[in-house]
């Protein structure tokens, strides 16, 4: 396994790792967003599950800003030999698109949150100041932006995963082994 | 909205008839611009404030004179308001206040004494959701021109009053303490 930072022909290490946290952490704060909204009143369990949502999505924030600062300072491998150059500007669109969805979608999701009077409190310890007075208008906007990023971002995920698969299965270059080294 | 303080006239009338002195002790309507009730509680940590937009005092208060002074809050439950709409409909519902069978949460006082220095401790009865408490709420008291202000905080425990029945006496969501902070401002007439 290559785990040196600035491997021209992989991802270091570091870079894999804060790739699936960051993955990981996504699918189940995206998970939790559905089945969260779609309980139906107020009740206790559906309050942790909000708290639980934030707490997810401030952590993925703080990870989403150490990934981004790593990938500015740390070059990706190049595309696979071959490849064509619309599918390399595509990845790359895509990948620059995710990098600026994992900022942004908790941002959006924060703001919502102190537009609706509701202060985060991390971890239930943290009071995190609340960046925006309570205003009703601008909770429904803020909730509409912070949904349909998710479904933009949800759909550049389907995209690029189904890359990944078609990269391991149909052009078999080695691409998916970059980011899960087992495969290698 | 201005509501006068019909039970507390009839005894002020009665004092003023007795002592001639007209100070302190005056006919006051509660002056609902400047005068708030508010009660705030943590969900999983988070400060929730909630406010009641409809209450009436009847406040009879001279300092020199606490052995006859006298206080009495009548809260509007159902006047609540509380972060949003569904919040706010199922704070008023059954396992909360009950706003439709308890409609009316009422301190009435039973001691006025100095408390620590700046405050009087105001010894009475609280009664939220049919279930009545004996409490001393701290309270400060100042009077500007022909206002009298009173301002203070009480903490309760909500499970006492059985507020947040059923699946909401877990009080790791929704903490047992919670925090009535009042203000009334009082116009003498």
């Amino acid at each position: 396994m290559r785990s040196t930072a600035n491997a021209p022909t992989g991802y270091g290490a570091t870079a894999i790792a804060l790739h699936w946290v960051i993955a990981l952490a996504i699918f189940a704060a995206f998970g939790l967003g559905l089945y969260m909204t779609g309980i139906p009143g107020l009740t206790p369990t559906k309050l942790k599950l909000y708290s639980w949502h934030k707490w997810l999505g401030v952590t993925i924030f703080a990870v989403a800003v150490l990934r981004v600062l790593w990938r500015a300072t740390h070059a990706a491998p190049p595309v696979a030999p071959g490849t064509p150059a619309w599918q390399a500007r595509a990845a790359a669109g895509a990948h620059h698109l995710l990098y600026l969805l994992i900022v942004i979608v908790p941002i959006s999701g924060y703001l919502y949150s102190s537009a609706a009077g509701v202060p985060v409190v991390y971890l239930g310890l943290w009071k995190m100041p609340a960046l925006l007075e309570k205003n009703d208008e601008l909770k429904e906007v803020l909730k509409f932006v912070h949904i349909w990023l998710n479904y933009l971002m949800a759909a550049v995920v389907v995209v690029h995963a189904a890359a990944a698969v078609k990269h391991q299965f149909v052009d078999r270059d080695g691409t998916l082994g970059r980011m899960l080294p087992f495969l290698r | 909205m201005k509501r006068n303080s019909r039970r507390g006239s009839l005894v002020i009338a009665a004092v003023l008839a007795a002592s001639g002195i007209a100070a302190n002790l005056a006919w006051a309507q509660v002056d609902a611009a400047k005068s708030s009730v508010t009660a705030v509680a943590r969900q999983i940590g988070v400060p929730m404030e909630g406010k009641f937009k409809k209450f009436d005092a009847a406040v009879s208060f001279d300092p020199a004179k606490l052995a006859t002074s006298s206080a009495k809050v009548e809260i509007d439950v159902s006047s609540f308001e509380i972060g949003d709409a569904e919040t706010t409909k199922e704070v008023k519902g059954k396992d909360w206040f009950d706003a439709a069978k308890y409609p009316k949460a009422v301190f009435q006082s039973t001691s006025i004494k100095n408390g620590t220095p700046g405050k009087y401790d105001v010894a009475g009865k609280l009664t939220i959701k049919g279930k009545t408490v004996d409490v001393v709420v701290p309270a400060t008291y100042r009077q500007e021109g022909a206002v009298q202000v009173f301002e203070g905080a009480l903490p309760i425990k909500r499970t006492v009053f059985n507020i947040g029945d059923g699946e909401w006496k877990d009080t790791s969501v929704v903490a047992d303490d919670v925090q009535i902070k009042f203000r009334i401002v009082l116009a003498k007439k």
